[in-house]
């Protein structure tokens, strides 16, 4: 490969790569010639450095691996890292029990084709356990649960840091968060005494029973997700191109219908071409009318929304002003 | 030539407009979204505003934060435009929080510092300016707010750069940049009418320069120059594939991978590895994508070198000419940030590049006057939270360094509790002890 598609980081057309805006200077100017780093190129060495120092640093990491859009770059970026060698980490999916089937196939085929290692952890089997209660009505969600089945598994395996793929542009109280975020040994995170992070200097230091959630896509949008998704080719789940489902509408949001779930107020089930936004619980993950059926396709409809992703499809969020704030203090992703 | 994502970090008092400004640039760089607007709509009708949108409530993120209308931490808002893509840090400005505004400022290529016209030069945005300089900030933008407020006059606007000139010229002598020169730009604006953030301005014709968002498109980072900056890659993780997912191909494989600090470093070129000296030639650049002829900084690549050298995580590879210093005894200022101050003989943790040691500081040389930003010659008996000052310290091994003035990768470092874990100070090499 040469340097100028290293740092380009598009082997296509770069349009993709300039908010599509055509460089007016054309192939004379410095960018188009190749001389400079792309944002997404500068924004995936930052992540690759992250990745590196935590393997270097703790004794037991985990990624969290969803099969979400943002845990599959996760996954590039750890071959980016650590390639020709194997990880030096497993993967962890907490399993909520009521995930759409779509991504637990492409889980198991993407996990099998890197030859990696996956532990599941069950919210069923924290359930079964007595862990938690499982919530009922026609509302009931398994995502408050989660946490605990989450916190649980990193405990069992004396994990000591854990990758996620949360972003600081999905959410108000997330725009807080540090890269290397401390956990105490409740797994609670205190967002008024987080330690400062200063340069790409991490502080990793933790005692027995404290983990670090280490967030290596901090600095990237939805739509840097998107483009590296396209630059890379990654395969992501089907749920995130337009397809036609069965849905139901509650609270301004298009559920999908399942076996199961309870209508009310005279709600009503019928078809829709739909896509996801995000990949989350089935029970409390809205998807959006859309086209969309290209990675091309979604890269436009996410340049052009008007509408944040955890808004316009999470009704986790919608609780309260800070919900969002409260689940993360308890331990939440 | 310019990198297309910029990082820069807004600084100011309570009441100068900061958070409308950041609320102003997202909003007339059409990047706020239409919940977000719902909820700014909602929560200004809550408390009472006259209809308009309170764009400050754009940027407040925790429930205190809310309830108390203060910022309490570093917050990262994110925005594009056509040419470029920036990240904000934004930091509270409260002195007890001076920690999160170093935090942000440490990572940041550019400074937006806030007056308010009405107000002058308080001591408030002047300590903002020295902390900015201190973390090696290259340019710094005084957006001068609330023109409005003073019927947009040159003459005031005129006085209020003057006014801060006489402090700058402090500012430049005391702190030169990587790339030799500060560059300062001053703007007049008002953040709650949207003249000269985005657009530019015909309540005031007399001002002939960049609008806030122009400028932040067309300066230069760091990174834009990196043949004329000597090449420092700290190893971070030896690749070693050993039988795994690699196989038999790999079975020799020994890569040190890393991500470039600054420079750039090609093929079959002579490096060195410090502190051990040795010297050998790099066999290979090699990335996920393959092999590169070249790296520049900031790119993670690994390093295959022609010699079987024992490096590890921590030594730093570097072109032979213009070495990096190699000492165990150092001069540093630092940024004390915690409640437990700092007193001569105290034991730490330290962190500089990618590796870690023990550190004593022997010796508190000096301290900076929070209200005069001069170095006080009397050696102080402690640093306490939010004091800045000149220390000697010494490590249980020796760190690979450049002045912090000439890199701010390989010059920085913080020192870390060893018992809380705590980070306790972020650290700027000067030279090697004497």
């Amino acid at each position: 490969m040469s340097i100028e598609d290293a740092i380009k980081g598009d082997r296509k057309e770069p349009v993709l790569l300039g908010r599509g805006a055509p460089d007016p200077g054309g192939a004379m100017t410095p960018r188009a010639a190749g001389l400079q780093l792309s944002h997404l190129r500068a924004l995936e060495s930052e992540a690759i450095h992250v990745m590196r120092e935590v393997a270097a640093e703790f004794e037991r990491p985990v990624l969290l691996f969803s099969g979400g859009k943002d845990s599959i770059v996760l996954l590039r970026l750890a071959e980016k890292a650590f390639r020709p060698a194997p990880f030096p980490f497993p993967l962890m999916h907490v399993d909520t029990g009521h995930n759409f089937p779509e991504v637990i196939e492409f889980r198991d085929r993407r996990i099998a084709e890197l030859g990696e290692r996956l532990v599941v952890a069950s919210v069923q089997e924290s359930i079964d356990k007595g862990r938690v209660v499982e919530e009922t009505g026609p509302r009931a969600s398994r995502n408050r649960l989660q946490t605990v089945t989450l916190l649980d598994a990193i405990a069992e395996h004396g994990f000591d840091a854990a990758f996620g793929g949360a972003r600081r542009d999905e959410e108000r109280a997330r725009a807080k968060e540090r890269v290397f975020s401390f956990r105490d040994e409740f797994g609670q995170w205190d967002p008024k005494s987080q330690r400062p992070e200063l340069w790409n200097l991490y502080n990793g230091r933790i005692h027995k029973g404290e983990h670090v959630r280490v967030f290596p896509l901090s600095n990237w949008t939805e739509l840097d997700v998107w483009e590296y998704i396209d630059s890379e080719r990654l395969e992501v789940p089907s749920i995130y191109f337009a397809h036609e489902r069965e849905v139901f509408q509650r609270d301004g949001m298009l559920y999908a219908w399942r076996e199961g779930v309870e209508l009310i107020n005279g709600e009503r089930v019928f078809s829709e071409t739909v896509r996801y936004r995000t990949v989350g619980d089935m029970s409390c993950t809205g998807g959006v009318r859309s086209q969309a059926a290209t990675l091309e396709e979604v890269v436009t409809e996410i340049a052009a929304t008007r509408i944040t992703e955890r808004g316009e499809t999470r009704a986790d969020d919608r609780v309260t002003e800070a919900a969002m704030e409260d689940r993360k203090k308890a331990g939440y992703f | 030539m310019t990198l297309d994502l910029l990082r820069f970090t807004t600084a100011g008092s309570v009441d100068d407009g900061k958070s409308t400004l950041i609320g102003r640039l997202l909003y007339d760089a059409k990047q706020v979204f239409e919940d977000q607007l719902e909820h700014v709509a909602r929560a200004s009708a809550r408390r009472g505003g006259e209809g308009a949108l309170d764009l400050a409530l754009l940027t407040d993120g925790l429930r205190a934060e809310r309830e108390q209308g203060i910022t309490i931490d570093v917050a990262y808002r994110y925005f594009a435009t056509a040419k470029r893509r920036f990240i904000i840090a934004d930091c509270p400005g409260h002195q007890q929080y001076t920690r999160n505004m170093v935090t942000g400022a440490s990572t940041a290529d550019l400074s937006v510092i806030l007056l308010d016209a009405r107000k002058g030069v308080l001591e408030q945005s002047k300590r903002h300016a020295f902390i900015s300089a201190l973390l090696g900030i290259p340019h710094l933008v005084v957006a001068v707010n609330k023109m409005d407020l003073v019927e947009h006059s040159q003459e005031r606007f005129d006085e209020l750069v003057r006014e801060f000139q006489g402090f700058a010229h402090k500012l430049s002598a005391s702190a030169p940049t990587e790339r030799g020169r500060r560059d300062i730009v001053y703007i007049p604006i008002s953040a709650l009418n949207g003249d000269n953030v985005v657009e530019g301005s015909a309540r005031m014709p007399w001002y002939e320069g960049p609008t806030l968002l122009d400028l932040l498109e067309q300066v230069e980072v760091a990174y834009d120059h990196p043949y004329e900056r000597p090449a420092r890659f700290p190893v971070q993780w030896v690749v070693r594939p050993a039988g795994g997912a690699g196989g038999e191909s790999h079975r020799d494989y020994r890569g040190y991978a890393g991500q470039l600090a600054s420079g750039a470093l090609r093929q079959g070129e002579e490096v060195a590895v410090l502190p051990s000296g040795a010297r050998t030639r790099i066999a290979a650049i090699d990335s996920y994508d393959g092999e590169l002829a070249e790296a520049r900084a900031p790119m993670s690549v690994t390093l295959l070198l022609e010699d079987e050298l024992d490096v590890s995580r921590g030594e730093i590879i570097c072109g032979p000419e213009d070495a990096p210093t190699v000492a165990r005894e150092l001069e540093a200022d630092v940024c004390w940030m915690s409640e437990h101050p700092l007193r001569a003989g105290g034991r730490y943790v330290v962190k500089h590049t990618t590796r870690g040691a023990s550190a004593i500081v022997d010796e508190l040389r000096d301290m900076v006057d929070v209200h005069t930003l001069e170095r006080m010659d009397a050696p102080p008996a402690e640093l306490s939270l939010n004091d800045i000052g000149r220390v000697r310290l010494r490590t249980s091994a020796p760190l690979v360094f450049d002045p912090y003035a000439r890199n701010r990768r390989t010059g920085s470092f913080i020192l870390v509790d060893e018992a809380s874990n705590e980070t306790v100070a972020a650290g700027m090499i000067a030279a090697a002890g004497s």
